[in-house]
């Protein structure tokens, strides 16, 4: 069967949403896998609701535009759910059954009964991670949240690796290939001058990844799935081989 | 002597001072004035920017679609719809800006300063770029020119006057939105019109499918019997501003030119005035017309629509394209980015042990008729997703296999106003149809052909 992902990325403009579903792809690609992403916002301004979707698969991948009904969510700002700042409310619509919610936050926050319900149902898996607070204490400024949830959701994954994700920072960073837009040009010389040199920028982000990736694997983040999912490969290829 | 603190004034041969800050005129070795876009260097070793147009050698169609080399790349539509230009060996082409076309007639205004493109302007609005290209193709050159939504209903009185005044052209929609309120998103309901015009309408699936349809446009709408404009769809932005893979030749070689003088129809007459639209008497001459004239002609526009079948079949591989169709359970008739959102919805069915066949459309006029009563034969249902409110596929699929097909075709699921179909609601059809269950995303009068319980018990999917 084929391993496939439909990841929504919400999160507010100068966050870096749209920057990090690019290393994810890029990693996941670099990995061996396929992927697509289709980043999706209005005007380009802070805080501003901004959303990008991430296909994941080990098969060609067809399917066009945004994602209603993802296996993942990540969620890169609280005011996501508190302000629904988001083209889709809530922020859960549509997440899949057994579905992951990966979401920056210092802790868990208080949903209202009926949300914290409606998820249950789903059996959803919600994972808060402090992604802003990781890009601080490592990288020193907060610039960096994108990059502690995109090592986190490979972790929880497994759909790449911490050298391709590496690599994909050089590639974002040193590559010619990635057309920004206006502003996150704009943003780009702000957070290199922040960062003082190239090297050091992608230094910091990959330090920042692994904060993130590490994290997840701290708290066991996905290893139930993960393990559920080797049974049932193996299951299949035993089955597969006694034919 | 003229004060030298003073700049000396220009002066014509009549004596008055030449105030224009315009600089010289250019004029090609005709004397036409120089409009193109790309920089004229002055002076020093200049490369000239028609060279590589000036190299590209005309090979046959045959060798350009099935023998030459390809080299794959990763374009945008718009980019893979100048590619497909840049080696037809297009005369003319005329734009007007539109969302989501735009970047596509810019990027042949690029072609044009390049020398790939011999003529190329900016029209007025999309009445007077259609009635252009009808000018051109009068003319007996090789025409070109996209629009979309609503420049494509704006100049949709030309568009269909092209096929009976037997103009070959090749029109590119990049369909949008066309209803109040305004929006700019994708919807193809602009297909529906294009439909009735009696010309040829091909519906790209991605970049590829539009590269090679716009190329193959021009040779099948230039064949002598055809004689036909054709109009390649593809779905906006979805197709025209993301990037995928594209097998293309190499930029040397081109299509033979369109040969005017062997056509059906004579060419406009540009060298004894006045010029007239056509030396047979009855078109545009209506108030003179017998009825019966006026019929045969219609006629005979749709019967070079159906003659265009066998070169759709030699150059295209056929107007559609059926997959795994024996034996699977239930059917999926698709078109355009349906056809790409369909091919992940069987894939889920699969998952769930449902196996669907694919029938994907690519010549939306002619219709294939003849396949799909062939197809669907034995089918039990049949799926038809779209990207617009109406369902003007499923219709053709039901006109098409009615009394030949006991199958219950749901039209549907469809998305309009710039979603994007979520292929959990294409599988919901096909698990649904087969199931009993009737869809709360599809009316009653959306489902067509035998076995429709309408008491059937609602359901859809948990979370809508």
């Amino acid at each position: 069967m084929a391993k496939r992902f439909n990841i929504r990325m919400a999160g507010v403009g100068g966050q870096g949403v749209v920057t990090g579903s690019h290393i994810l792809s890029t990693a996941v690609i670099r990995a061996g896998g396929e992927s697509t992403i289709v980043p999706f916002y209005g005007s380009e301004k802070r805080m501003a609701p901004v959303e990008s979707y991430v296909r994941v698969s080990d098969e060609p991948i067809y399917e066009i535009g945004e994602i209603t009904f993802p296996h993942i969510c990540i969620i890169f700002h609280p005011q996501v759910i508190t302000h629904g700042k988001s083209y889709t409310m809530p922020f859960y619509f549509g997440l899949k059954q057994n579905g992951v919610l990966l979401i920056n936050h210092d802790g868990p926050m208080k949903l209202p009964p009926q949300e914290t319900n409606e998820l249950k149902e789903r059996n959803a898996k919600l994972y808060y991670i402090p992604a802003t607070q990781l890009s601080l204490k490592v990288a020193g400024l907060d610039l960096a949240t994108n990059m502690a949830l995109m090592g986190a959701i490979g972790a929880i994954t497994r759909l790449t690796t911490l050298e391709a994700l590496g690599e994909a920072v050089k590639d974002r960073f040193l590559g010619k290939g990635f057309v920004v837009s206006g502003g996150t040009a704009a943003l780009d010389s702000v957070v290199e001058r922040k960062f003082k040199q190239k090297q050091e920028l992608i230094e910091k982000n990959i330090a920042v990844i692994k904060a993130g990736w590490d994290y997840a694997e701290e708290h066991g983040w996905g290893a139930e799935e993960r393990a559920e999912a080797k049974k049932a490969d193996d299951l299949a290829a035993a089955e597969a081989a006694s034919r | 002597m003229s004060n030298p603190l003073e700049p000396e004034v220009k002066t014509n041969p009549q004596g008055d001072p030449i105030t224009s800050v315009e600089p010289e005129q250019k004029t090609n070795p005709q004397g036409d004035p120089i409009t193109s876009a790309a920089p004229i260097k002055v002076g020093g070793s200049s490369k000239d920017p028609h060279e590589g147009a000036k190299k590209q050698r005309v090979v046959t169609p045959e060798y350009m679609f099935f023998e030459a080399p390809r080299k794959r790349e990763f374009i945008t539509g718009s980019e893979a719809a100048k590619e497909a230009v840049r080696r037809s060996n297009v005369d003319f082409s005329v734009a007007y800006p539109i969302t989501p076309q735009s970047e596509t007639m810019q990027l042949i205004g690029v072609l044009y300063g390049e020398g790939y493109v011999k003529e190329y302007y900016r029209g007025e609005e999309e009445y007077g770029v259609m009635s252009a290209i009808a000018g051109g193709s009068r003319a007996g050159v090789r025409c070109f020119t996209a629009t979309a939504g609503p420049g494509t209903l704006r100049g949709i009185e030309p568009i269909a006057s092209w096929p009976g005044h037997r103009l070959p052209a090749v029109a590119m929609f990049t369909c949008r939105v066309v209803n109040a309120p305004l929006a700019i998103q994708p919807d193809n309901i602009e297909i529906s019109y294009l439909l009735n015009c009696g010309m040829i309408v091909f519906h790209a699936e991605n970049q590829q499918d539009l590269f090679d349809f716009i190329m193959k446009g021009f040779i099948i709408g230039e064949k002598n019997d055809v004689t036909l404009p054709v109009g390649v769809a593809c779905d906006g932005f979805f197709v025209t501003h993301a990037r995928n893979y594209v097998d293309m030749q190499e930029k040397g070689i081109k299509l033979p030119p369109r040969q005017a003088w062997k056509g059906a129809v004579p060419v406009l007459d540009a060298e004894n005035p006045p010029a007239r639209l056509s030396r047979d008497a009855p078109v545009q001459k209506s108030n003179f017309m017998a009825y019966n004239i006026h019929a045969v002609w219609q006629q005979e526009v749709w019967a070079a629509v159906e003659r265009s079948r066998r070169y759709i079949e030699q150059y295209m591989g056929g107007l559609c394209a059926p997959d795994n169709v024996e034996g699977a359970e239930a059917l999926i008739v698709a078109s355009g980015s349906a056809a790409a959102q369909s091919r992940e919805a069987i894939r889920l069915c699969k998952d769930q042990g449902v196996t669907v066949g694919f029938i994907k459309i690519r010549s939306l006029r002619p219709f294939p008729t003849r396949e799909l009563r062939q197809l669907c034969a034995k089918a039990k249902l049949i799926v038809v997703p779209e990207f617009n409110y109406v369902g003007w596929l499923a219709k053709d699929v039901a006109t098409a296999i009615y009394g030949y097909s006991n199958a219950k075709i749901v039209a549907g699921p469809h998305v309009y106003g710039g979603m994007s179909m979520p292929v959990e609601m294409i599988v919901d059809e096909v698990v649904g149809g087969l199931t009993g269950k009737k869809s709360i995303a599809v009316p009653d009068s959306a489902i067509m052909g035998r076995d429709v319980n309408q008491a059937e018990v609602a359901h859809f999917m948990q979370n809508i």
